[in-house]
C-alpha cells in the first residue's frame, strides 16, 4: 500500500466508501429522530418515569397562577381567613410535589440522555472497528473523530434543548387548556396573537437557516486549519512559516466571526417581536377583561392569573429562537452519525462462518489477483506455497505488490470471489472469521505504531495477562531491554503521543517485542528494519532466528542477510511472481534475481574503499 | 483569578461591553416597570369589580403604556443579545488567534507532551465554553443583579414585612449557588480530561488501524474506549444530578415564598392593610424573579465550565516556551555555515542526559555524518541547531555567534531540514514544495522537484503540480513523501543542511539518484547527515560516532577504519552488512529485456 498502490488511492477516494460532510440546514429531521428511538427503548422504565414526572411538573407549575387566582377570588376578597390558610397549605403542598417532580424529571432525563449517548458512541466505535483498512485509506482520521466526538456532543446539547422545548410546549398546552376552561371568551382573546407569531416565525426561519449554515461552514474551516497546523507544527517551525500561517488563520477566523455576528443579528431579531406580542396580548386581556369583570362574568383573581399565564405563553418560542442553531446543528450531526453507522463494512465475515482452528502455518496463494482500482491489477494470478515453519522472503521493485500481498494475507483487504483464493492449512481465509486469523498472525509494520500508555502496556498490548517475566524476555530477545531500562521509569515510562519521545528505531524495537509477546503462528514483517541501524538489526536478526523457529514467516526483505537466510525467495515484478527458489537456486538460474544481485553487489564493492 | 482574566479579555472590547451592559440594564429596568403598570390595571379592574364604571380610556392608556414599555424592552433585549453575542464572538476570535499564534511558536518540548487532540479540544470546546459564559452569564449578570436589587427595594418600600418575606429566599439561593459552583467546577475539569482520553484512544485506534487489525485487538480497543466513554457519561450524570438538585430546591424555596406572600399578604388584605392590586403586584414582581431563579443554576454551570476551560486554556497560553528569543537578539545574516558545538550537553527531562559534552567544529561546506545506535542522541543533536530545544549547558555558535543571541526566524532561515517524520499539508503539491518559500517561481519549484527525483512522477499526474494532496499526504507513498521533504529543503537553499534518515524508505535506484543530486546540493553547504548507510557515511568529511550521548570516536572513514576502534567494529558488524542490501529496485528496461 505504502508504495505502488499509493498513487491509486487518490482516484479511489473519489469513488464510494467515503463520508461526505454536507452542511445541512434543517432544524428538525424526522429520520434522525426516528433513528434515535431504538436507543431510547432500552430505557423504557426511565423514560416513563421521566414522562410522568414531566407531566406532574407541568401540572404543578401551571397550577400556581390558578391557585393564586383562586385564593384572591374565593378567599381574600371574601375575607375568608381559614380558607386562605388552607389554600396556602395546598399551595405549599403543590410546591413540594413540584420539587419532587422537577428533580426526578431532570435526573431521569439526564440519565436517559447519557445512556443514549454512551450507547451511540459505543456503537460508532464498534462499527469503526469492523471497517476494513480501505475505509481508513479513504477517510481522514480527523473527519471521523469529529463525527464520533463532535457530532455526539452536538446531540447531547440537543437533548437538553429538546427537553426544555418539549417542557415549555407541554406547559403551553396546559396553559391554553386552563385559560380556555376558566373563561372561553378571554381565553380566545389571549390566544389571538399566536397566529401572528407563527407568521413571524415562518418569515424568519429561512434566513436563520442560511445564516447558521454559513456559521457552521466557517467554523469547520477554522477547525481544519487549526488541526493541520498543530499536527504539522514541527514543519511549520522548521520552515519559518508561523507569521504567514497566522495571517491565513486570522482570515479564516475573521470569516467565522463575521458569519456568527451576522447570524446573531438574525436570531436576536425575533426577540422584540415576542415581547411586543406578549404586550399586545396582555393589553387585550386587560381591555376585554375589565369589561367582563364589569359584567360580572370574570373575577379579579382570574384576571391576575391570566396576566401571569400570558407572560409564560411565549416561553417555548423564546427557547426555540435561542436554541435554533442548536437544533440545526444537532440534526446535521444526527445525519452524519447515522450515515457513519450505515456505512457497510466492505470486509465482513460471511454469516455463520466458523473460527479458524489452531493452525500449522501452511499458506497457499492460489491464482490471486487484486486491484484497488478496477482494471489496474496490482497482483496478477499470484501462486505461492509456504510450508509450516518456512521463512519466505518477498523481494521486488517499488510497486511490485509486496505490501498488497501481505495485506491480503492479513485480510486488511479481501480477495474478490473468482479472483483466486488464499488458503491457510487448506482453509479459504474468507470462509473463516477474520478475528481467528488475526489472533494467530502478527505483523510488524514499516512505520512502527505505538499507543499512548506505558512501555509495558505497549509490549503486552492485548495480552495483559502475560507475566512481566515473559514481557522482559521478549524485550531482551529483540535487544530492547537495555534502552528501556535506561528510560526514566523503565517499563513504566509513559510514551507521549505514540512515542515521540523515542527514536524511530526504539519504537520499532518495542513493536518487535509486542509481536513476540503475541506469539503468533504466522509472522509478517513488512520492511520492518528500514529504520533500524544495522547493529540493532543484527541483534534482531539473531533474535528472529530463534523467534521464527516453528513459525511461518513472510518477510518483505531488503537485506541480503534476511534474503540469504530465507527458505524461499519470491521475486515479484509488476504484480507477477517472476521467480521462486532459495538463494542458491536463483543464482544458478541466472535470472532476474541473479542479475540484480550481482549488479547490487558490484555497485557496492565500487562504493566501498577497501 | 480566572474570572479576572476573562474580564480582562472582555475589557479589550470596551465599547461592545459598554453597549451590551447598557442594553441589559435598560431592558431590565423596563421589565421592572411592568408590574407597576399591571398593578394600576388590576386596581382599575378592581374598581370596576366593586361596581365602578368601565373606563376604556384608563385601561387603554395603561395597555398602551405596557406596549410602549414592551417595545422598549424588546428593542433593548435585541441589543443585549446582539451586542452580547458580538462581544463573545470578538473575545473568542481573540483567544483563538492568540492560542493559535502561541501554540505555533512553542518549542518542541511542549509539543512532545501535548497531543494534537488535546490541544484541539482546548481550542474548540474550551473556547466555546468561554464564549457561552460571556454571552449568557457575564453580560446578563447585571440583569440578575438589577432584578434582585430592584425588586428588593421596591418590595421593601411598598411593605417592609412582605418585602422581607419576599427576599428571604435570596440568601438560600446565594449559598446553594456557591456550593454548586465548587462541585461543578471539579466535575467539569474531570469531564474535560475524560473527553481528552476518549479522543486520544479514538484517534490512535484509527491512526494505528493496521496494528489493531493485525493483532485482532478490536475487543481490547473497545474495552479501553468503553472505559473512557463510561467515565464521561458518569461524570455528566453526576453534574446533571447536582444541577437538578440545586435548581429544584431553588424553585421550591421560591414557590414557598410566593405561598407565604399569598398567605401573609392575603391576611393583610383581609385586615385592610393592603390592597388587592398591591398584593397582585407583589406576585407579579415575584414572577419576574422566576427566570433568574431557574437560570441561576445555568449561570453557575456556565461559570464552572468557563472556569475549568479557562484553566486549560491559560495553561497553554501561559506556557513559556523554554526556547526564548533574547530581547536584544539580532538577525543572523546569510551564514557562511560555520557551526560549532562547544561542550554541549542536553537533557529532555533535566535528569537523564541525552547528550554529554559534545564538541563539533563544522567548517563551511563540510559534511558531518552522525553514526550511532538508536537513542544515542543523533536526532537530538541536530534538533538543537535550529533551536527546537535549547542546550542544557555549553553553547552552539554559527559563524562565531551564539545561536541564542540571534532571532529564531533568521537562524532557521539559514537551516534546511529533511525531517524523519514527513508532514504534508492539505494543499497542492506546488504549495507543499514551496512551503518555506512562497515567493518561489514555478521554475525553481520544478528544479527542486527534479533534484528530489519527483518531477517525473508529478509531471505524470493529471493535474501535475496543482494536484491536491490530503492529510499527512496519504495519497503519496512513503518514498514520495520523503522526497517532497527533500524538495522543500532544496528550494530553501540554506547554507546549513540537516538530513535525518532522509533516504531510509526509498528504493535503491531512487536512493542512488537522490544521493547524486544531494551531493550536488550539499556542495558549499555545511551538512549534518544522520545516515545509516555506508555510501553516505564514507564520503563525509568527519564521521562522529555517538554512544549514549557521548562522542565515542571521530575522524574520516579511512582514519577511523585504520584506527581499528569502535567505528571499525561498527563497520564490520553494522555498516557493511547493511549495505549488502537487495533493496527495492527499479528494473531497468534493457535489463529486463536481457533477462527474458
Amino acid at each position: 500500500m505504502m508504495s505502488g498502490a499509493g498513487s491509486f488511492m487518490r482516484q479511489a477516494s473519489r469513488d464510494s466508501g467515503r463520508l461526505d460532510d454536507e452542511v445541512f440546514g434543517q432544524a428538525f429531521n424526522y429520520r434522525v429522530v426516528a433513528r434515535m428511538v431504538p436507543y431510547i427503548i432500552p430505557n423504557k422504565g426511565l423514560v416513563s418515569l421521566a414522562v410522568v414526572s414531566m407531566l406532574v411538573f407541568t401540572a404543578t407549575s401551571v397550577a400556581v397562577p390558578w391557585l393564586i387566582g383562586k385564593a384572591i377570588d374565593e378567599y381574600i376578597i371574601q375575607g375568608d381567613f381559614t380558607g386562605l390558610m388552607w389554600i396556602v397549605a395546598l399551595f405549599i403542598g403543590n410546591a413540594m410535589l413540584n420539587w419532587g417532580a422537577n428533580f426526578t424529571q431532570e435526573v431521569t432525563i439526564a440519565r436517559v440522555g447519557q445512556n443514549l449517548l454512551y450507547r451511540l458512541r459505543g456503537d460508532m466505535f464498534h462499527h469503526l472497528q469492523k471497517q476494513s483498512v480501505s475505509f481508513y485509506d479513504k477517510n481522514e482520521v480527523g473527519r471521523i473523530m469529529s463525527r464520533v466526538l463532535g457530532d455526539v456532543y452536538q446531540l447531547q446539547e440537543f437533548l437538553s434543548v429538546a427537553v426544555i422545548t418539549v417542557g415549555s410546549l407541554l406547559s403551553l398546552v396546559g396553559i391554553v387548556a386552563v385559560v380556555l376552561f376558566k373563561s372561553l371568551q378571554l381565553g380566545l382573546i389571549s390566544l389571538v396573537t399566536i397566529p401572528l407569531l407563527i407568521l413571524v416565525m415562518a418569515v424568519w426561519q429561512p434566513f436563520a437557516r442560511k445564516a447558521f449554515m454559513r456559521v457552521r461552514r466557517a467554523a469547520a474551516i477554522v477547525n481544519g486549519s487549526l488541526n493541520e497546523n498543530i499536527s504539522g507544527v514541527r514543519v511549520v517551525q522548521a520552515m519559518n512559516r508561523q507569521e504567514r500561517n497566522a495571517e491565513t488563520f486570522e482570515t479564516k477566523n475573521r470569516e467565522n466571526h463575521n458569519a456568527a455576528v451576522h447570524a446573531t443579528g438574525i436570531s436576536s431579531g425575533l426577540l422584540p417581536s415576542v415581547d411586543i406580542l406578549t404586550a399586545i396580548s396582555i393589553g387585550l386581556v386587560l381591555f376585554f377583561g375589565a369589561r367582563l369583570v364589569g359584567s360580572e362574568a370574570l373575577a379579579v383573581g382570574t384576571l391576575v392569573a391570566f396576566v401571569m399565564y400570558i407572560q409564560r405563553f411565549f416561553d417555548p418560542i423564546r427557547s426555540l429562537t435561542m436554541q435554533y442553531t442548536q437544533l440545526q446543528r444537532a440534526m446535521a450531526s444526527g445525519i452524519r452519525i447515522f450515515e457513519l453507522l450505515d456505512t457497510k463494512p466492505d470486509l465482513e465475515d460471511k454469516p455463520g462462518v466458523r473460527d479458524l482452528p489452531e493452525i500449522q502455518g501452511q499458506i497457499e496463494f492460489r491464482d490471486v489477483s487484486y486491484s484497488y482500482v478496477e482494471g489496474q491489477d496490482v497482483l496478477k494470478k499470484v501462486n505461492m506455497h509456504v510450508l509450516p515453519g518456512q521463512t519466505v522472503a518477498v523481494v521486488g521493485p517499488t510497486g511490485a505488490g509486496k505490501t498488497t500481498l501481505v495485506s491480503l494475507l492479513s485480510r486488511f483487504y479481501d480477495v474478490e470471489e473468482g479472483r483466486g483464493a488464499i488458503l491457510i492449512d487448506g482453509h479459504d481465509i474468507r470462509n473463516r472469521t477474520r478475528e481467528s486469523l488475526a489472533r494467530q498472525t502478527s505483523m510488524v509494520l514499516q512505520e512502527p505504531f505505538l499507543f499512548t500508555g506505558t512501555v509495558r502496556e505497549n509490549i503486552k498490548y492485548t495480552h495483559h495477562d502475560v507475566s512481566d517475566g515473559d514481557m522482559v524476555a521478549a524485550a531482551k530477545a529483540v535487544g530492547a531491554h537495555d534502552f528501556i531500562e535506561r528510560l526514566e521509569d523503565g517499563y513504566d515510562t509513559l510514551l507521549h503521543e505514540r512515542g515521540v519521545n523515542l527514536s524511530v528505531g526504539q519504537r520499532q524495537l518495542i513493536s518487535f517485542a509486542r509481536a513476540i509477546v503475541d506469539d503468533p503462528r504466522i509472522l509478517i514483517l513488512d520492511e520492518a528494519t528500514a529504520n533500524i541501524d544495522s547493529f540493532t538489526e543484527m541483534l534482531i536478526q539473531r533474535a528472529l532466528q530463534t523467534l521464527l523457529e516453528g513459525r511461518t514467516a513472510i518477510v518483505i526483505a531488503h537485506r541480503l542477510s534476511t534474503i540469504r537466510g530465507a527458505d524461499k525467495i519470491v521475486v515479484l515484478n509488476h504484480g507477477e511472481v517472476e521467480e521462486v527458489g532459495d538463494h542458491d537456486e536463483l543464482m544458478d538460474r541466472d535470472g532476474l534475481y541473479a542479475h540484480l544481485y550481482s549488479m547490487n553487489f558490484a555497485a557496492l564493492k565500487a562504493a566501498i574503499p577497501e | 483569578m480566572i474570572l479576572a482574566r476573562i474580564l480582562a479579555l472582555t475589557l479589550a472590547h470596551k465599547w461592545l461591553l459598554a453597549v451590551s451592559l447598557l442594553c441589559v440594564s435598560g431592558a431590565t429596568a423596563a421589565y421592572l416597570a411592568l408590574p407597576l403598570l399591571l398593578e394600576k390595571a388590576i386596581g382599575e379592574v378592581k374598581r370596576v369589580f366593586d361596581g365602578g364604571d368601565v373606563s376604556d380610556a384608563t385601561i387603554l392608556s395603561i395597555s398602551l403604556a405596557i406596549l410602549g414599555v414592551s417595545v422598549l424592552r424588546g428593542a433593548l433585549t435585541f441589543g443585549q443579545t446582539y451586542f452580547g453575542e458580538r462581544l463573545s464572538q470578538a473575545v473568542a476570535y481573540d483567544i483563538r488567534n492568540r492560542f493559535y499564534g502561541h501554540v505555533q511558536n512553542l518549542s518542541f518540548k511542549f509539543h512532545d507532551t501535548h497531543h494534537t487532540g488535546n490541544l484541539m479540544s482546548r481550542a474548540i470546546t474550551d473556547v466555546e465554553a468561554f464564549r457561552m459564559f460571556i454571552m449568557s452569564s457575564l453580560v446578563r449578570s447585571p440583569s440578575f443583579a438589577i432584578l434582585f436589587v430592584g425588586t428588593a427595594s421596591i418590595l421593601l418600600y411598598k411593605d417592609w414585612v412582605l418585602g422581607l418575606v419576599a427576599l428571604s429566599f435570596m440568601p438560600v439561593l446565594a449559598v446553594l449557588t456557591a456550593i454548586l459552583r465548587l462541585h461543578l467546577r471539579r466535575i467539569w475539569l474531570r469531564v474535560q480530561e475524560d473527553m481528552a482520553d476518549l479522543s486520544t484512544t479514538l484517534q490512535e485506534n484509527m491512526t494505528g488501524v493496521r496494528v489493531v487489525k493485525a493483532f485482532a485487538a478490536e475487543r481490547y480497543e473497545e474495552a479501553k474506549y468503553e472505559n473512557s466513554s463510561a467515565a464521561v457519561s458518569d461524570d455528566m450524570i453526576r453534574a446533571s444530578r447536582l444541577q437538578a438538585l440545586n435548581t429544584s430546591v431553588m424553585v421550591f424555596v421560591y414557590l414557598v415564598v410566593i405561598g407565604l406572600i399569598l398567605g401573609i399578604g392575603g391576611t393583610r388584605v383581609v385586615n385592610g392593610h393592603l390592597t388587592i392590586e398591591e398584593l397582585a403586584s407583589f406576585i407579579f414582581y415575584m414572577q419576574l424573579l422566576s427566570l433568574p431563579v431557574q437560570q441561576a443554576g445555568m449561570v453557575v454551570n456556565s461559570y464552572a465550565r468557563a472556569y475549568s476551560a479557562g484553566q486549560r486554556l491559560f495553561e497553554v497560553l501561559d506556557y513559556r516556551s523554554p526556547v526564548q528569543e533574547e530581547p536584544r537578539a539580532a538577525a543572523m545574516p546569510k551564514s557562511s555555515g560555520h557551526v560549532r558545538f562547544n561542550d554541549v550537553s542536553f537533557s529532555y527531562d533535566g535528569r537523564t542526559p541525552t547528550l554529554r559534552h559534545v564538541d563539533i567544529d563544522a567548517r563551511p561546506g563540510k559534511v558531518i555524518a552522525l553514526v550511532g545506535a538508536p537513542g544515542s542522541g543523533k536526532s537530538t543533536l541536530v534538533n538543537l541547531l535550529p533551536r527546537f530545544y535549547d542546550v542544557t549547558s555549553g553553547s552552539i555558535t554559527v559563524d562565531g555567534v551564539d545561536i541564542r543571541e540571534t532571532t529564531l526566524k533568521s537562524l532557521r532561515r539559514n537551516i534546511g531540514m529533511v525531517q524523519q517524520d514527513v508532514f504534508l499539508f492539505t494543499a497542492s503539491l506546488r504549495d507543499n514544495i514551496a512551503y518555506g518559500r512562497e515567493d518561489a517561481s514555478m521554475d525553481e519549484i520544478v528544479a527542486a522537484a527534479r533534484v528530489a527525483q519527483l518531477d517525473d512522477y508529478i509531471s505524470g499526474l493529471e493535474e501535475g503540480y496543482d494536484t491536491e494532496i490530503g492529510e499527512r499526504g496519504s495519497t503519496l507513498s512513503g518514498g514520495q513523501r520523503q522526497r517532497m521533504s527533500i524538495a522543500r529543503a532544496v528550494l530553501l537553499d540554506p547554507p546549513i543542511l540537516i538530513l535525518d534518515d532522509s533516504t531510509a524508505s526509498v528504493d535503491a535506484n531512487t536512493e542512488e539518484r537522490i544521493r547524486t543530486a544531494m551531493e550536488a546540493v550539499m556542495k558549499d553547504r555545511t551538512t549534518f547527515v544522520i545516515a545509516h548507510r555506508l555510501s553516505t557515511v564514507h564520503k563525509a568529511d568527519e564521521i562522529i560516532v555517538l554512544d549514549r550521548g557521548r562522542i565515542a570516536e571521530r575522524g574520516t572513514h579511512e582514519e577511523l577504519l585504520a584506527r581499528g576502534g569502535a567505528y571499525r567494529r561498527i563497520y564490520e558488524l553494522q555498516l557493511r552488512p547493511q549495505e549488502e542490501v537487495m533493496m527495492e529496485f527499479e528494473v531497468p528496461a534493457e535489463m529486463e529485456a536481457a533477462v527474458r
